[in-house]
């Protein structure tokens, strides 16, 4: 479908065409960056300034200072650091995480053929349900988990042969991928009685794999895609010279898809440090993230705009220069995934 | 380990022999052991609680001594929320529709009415298509006499459905069109077109909970930026998140705002994608732009635009973090969205309640994307 990524221009640009262009794109470029701008400047302002009516610029019609950061920063002791250190060891290790579980589940997809019976699926479906229901009628979840398992594994041993319509791998792909079409909402319920029952509610951990989780399909739609551009034959030499798939997987694979992973992992570690809704329910005062805390201030501290405004500076700074590096990588990952769909 | 390697048959082989051994092996189980674990974590992360969601949404939730009990009480909370207690702030108050609103209803059904008799008529007819379709015609159209009702008529009160709904349409299409404008302009070979393409990408990367903060202090009367403005124009004291349906603006605006960049760079990408020999060849054969746009440019665009459309879509059904900090989901619950009521519930203990409005939107969800790429998308592929 594409012939030619590259620079060109279909239209030769007449100089007025060119100035209602400028135009046009000045505009977008003021409504994008005034707004951070505002965010930027009200950080640097005292409580005066900001009750005193709008003031726009810095030096001229008030004068900047550090005041509001000094009391994010120093006077709150941890309670900013802390979150913010928080949100950069979640978002980073679930985007590793993601990252790692993509690429190989990505590979497996694009170069093993999978044929998952529907029957067993079937029978996998109603034993989870089974499990449910006796976890309902009061039976301790690891005991219905264990009888569960262990009538699927008979049912699939015995009458699981007589399956015949089985699934292939672009059916699993679309599973895990459409997995991206849950509302939060609508499994932070479950997830969050069954973290309180393993201890791990409050914790680092209990954020990184629920995000691990939630990234999991955008990581997979992405790299599989990328994937299947790499040409086969040069896994095929490699396998000749006796490397093993993980081998090649590391050492070939991998490396040649830097752009797409770049990208992915760009994509997916902004989506776990702005995540609000999984954070809420699975974190405590000691692992809260910057979201929350920001949402908390606004409730508390609503008129403190400088005080918020700092937090929300901070909290995007990273991602924006990020994402100012890295722009290029971006543009191509995601377009990679959506031409393929 | 080392010892009962040398005793075992194996050590017969030579030490090349073995490894090749142990790498075939290895190579044998890496179909699995590099698909479960994610398989692993989807069905139980994701399917597992999906089914004990299903579960709590035919149950009411209660603190009792020691403890909180789980009780079956069957369709209770669907019943609630279509047409119990909840039914005003999930549905809304319908009010008296003017004429201008009937007749725009009385298109949009015989619309829908024809497009089933075009169907009835071809070829491609069968039971279960015919039962589909129906089915789509008469959700499609209920939602869109609640939405007019709600919204336009009179003494009407908009509830979650609809607000997510007009977040959803609304959002998309504007984030769509500006998107695809921007795009357009920046294939032009202009100088400091990098500039342009940061600049835009960055809303992107801006946390929603951000947002809302950025555009609530945007949008404040006294203090915000343009509250001179206001003042010259003599609305010093209009608050524009105090009624409903400038709420709802500030809110799209925030929207369009973050997700138009994200339409934006795809469909740029896409643009310059398409070849420029074709481009080149149609202007020596003579097309103007209009026409250039239309036959050659906007049908290569096509494909990619009903994904981005689509992911958009299901995204967009999602809002939560924007209405929540901007405007709290008032005034009252003018912007109160399907994800946020869900919240609001989950917050009051009501845990049957809010599973229930999840489930209800994931079935909407499910039902707009389908016939998103049902209907809208095949036909735009084919017009393409």
């Amino acid at each position: 479908m594409i012939k030619r990524i590259g620079t060109y221009s279909p239209f030769r640009p007449s100089p007025i065409t060119m100035f209602f262009s400028y135009i046009i794109l000045g505009l977008w470029s003021i409504f994008v960056l005034f707004t951070i701008y505002w965010l930027v400047i009200t950080a640097f302002k005292t409580p005066a300034n900001v009750d005193n009516g709008p003031r726009f610029l810095p030096f001229v019609d008030y004068q900047p200072t550090l005041d509001a950061w000094r009391y994010m920063l120093i006077d709150s002791g941890d309670s900013v650091v802390r979150p913010y250190f928080n949100t950069i060891v979640i978002g980073l290790w679930s985007s590793v995480f993601a990252l790692i579980l993509g690429a190989s589940t990505s590979y497996a997809l694009t170069r093993f053929t999978y044929r998952p019976k529907w029957g067993l699926i079937g029978l996998f479906v109603l034993c989870v349900v089974l499990a449910i229901i006796l976890v309902a009628v009061g039976i301790p979840w690891y005991m219905a988990l264990i009888v569960a398992l262990a009538i699927y594994f008979l049912l699939a041993l015995t009458i699981g042969r007589r399956f015949k319509k089985a699934l292939g791998n672009s059916d699993i792909a679309f599973w895990l991928v459409s997995q991206r079409m849950l509302p939060p909402v609508i499994v932070i319920l479950p997830i969050y009685i069954m973290f309180q029952q393993l201890h791990l509610l409050n914790t680092h951990l209990g954020l990184i794999i629920a995000y691990t989780a939630a990234n999991l399909p955008l990581a997979v739609w992405f790299l599989r895609d990328y994937f299947q551009t790499i040409p086969i034959e040069l896994e095929e030499s490699a396998f000749i010279d006796g490397a093993t798939r993980y081998q090649v997987l590391w050492r070939i694979i991998l490396p040649l898809s830097m752009p797409g992973l770049v990208a992915t992992f760009l994509i997916v570690l902004v989506f776990a440090w702005n995540e609000y809704t999984m954070a809420l329910f699975l974190t405590g005062a000691d692992t809260q993230t910057m979201p929350l805390l920001v949402v908390a201030q606004n409730a508390t501290r609503g008129p403190q705009w400088w005080n918020i405004s700092v937090l929300v500076t901070m909290m995007i700074a990273p991602i924006v220069i990020l994402a100012i590096i890295l722009e290029r990588y971006i543009a191509k990952g995601i377009l990679v995934g959506a031409v393929k769909g | 380990m080392q010892a009962k390697t040398e005793i075992a048959p194996q050590s017969l082989l030579t030490q090349e022999e073995r490894i090749a051994n142990f790498t075939s092996r290895l190579d044998a189980s890496a179909r699995y052991v590099l698909l479960l674990p994610a398989v692993i974590i989807v069905l139980v992360l994701a399917i597992f609680p999906l089914l004990v969601s299903l579960y709590l949404s035919f149950s009411s939730f209660k603190f009792v001594k020691g403890g909180f009990s789980i009780d079956f009480v069957g369709l209770l909370n669907y019943a609630k929320l279509i047409s119990g207690s909840e039914q005003r702030s999930f549905l809304g108050k319908p009010g008296a529709i003017p004429v201008l609103g009937w007749a725009l209803l009385a298109i949009f059904v015989g619309m829908m009415i024809y497009m089933l008799y075009g169907y009835f008529r071809s070829s491609a007819f069968s039971i279960f298509g015919c039962i589909m379709r129906v089915i789509s015609v008469v959700l499609a159209s209920a939602l869109a006499w609640l939405t007019l009702s709600t919204l336009a008529g009179q003494d009407g009160l908009p509830g979650a459905l609809v607000v997510t709904l007009v977040f959803v349409i609304g959002g998309v299409t504007l984030q769509y069109f500006l998107g695809l404008g921007l795009a357009l302009l920046l294939t032009q070979n202009l100088p400091g077109k990098r500039f342009f393409r940061v600049v835009f990408l960055l809303p992107m990367m801006i946390t929603p909970v951000g947002i809302g903060f950025l555009f609530k202090m945007m949008t404040d009367a006294l203090k915000g930026p343009f509250s001179p403005l206001l003042l010259a124009a003599g609305l010093g004291n209009v608050s524009f998140l105090g009624s409903g349906d400038t709420a709802r603006i500030a809110v799209l605006i925030g929207d369009v705002w973050q997700w138009t960049p994200f339409m934006f760079i795809i469909l740029l990408a896409a643009l310059e994608g398409v070849s420029r020999e074709i481009i080149e060849a149609s202007l020596v054969d003579g097309a103007n732009r209009l026409q250039l746009f239309r036959h050659i440019i906007f049908p290569e665009v096509i494909p990619v635009s009903t994904t981005v459309i689509l992911i958009r879509l299901i995204e967009a059904f999602k809002i939560i973090d924007l209405p929540n900090i901007l405007t709290g989901g008032g005034p009252g619950t003018s912007t109160t969205t399907m994800t946020l009521q869900a919240y609001i519930d989950w917050r009051s203990l009501n845990l049957g309640g809010s599973a229930a409005i999840a489930y209800l939107l994931l079935i909407i969800v499910t039902f707009s994307a389908l016939v998103f790429v049902n209907f809208i998308r095949r036909r735009l592929l084919e017009f393409a």
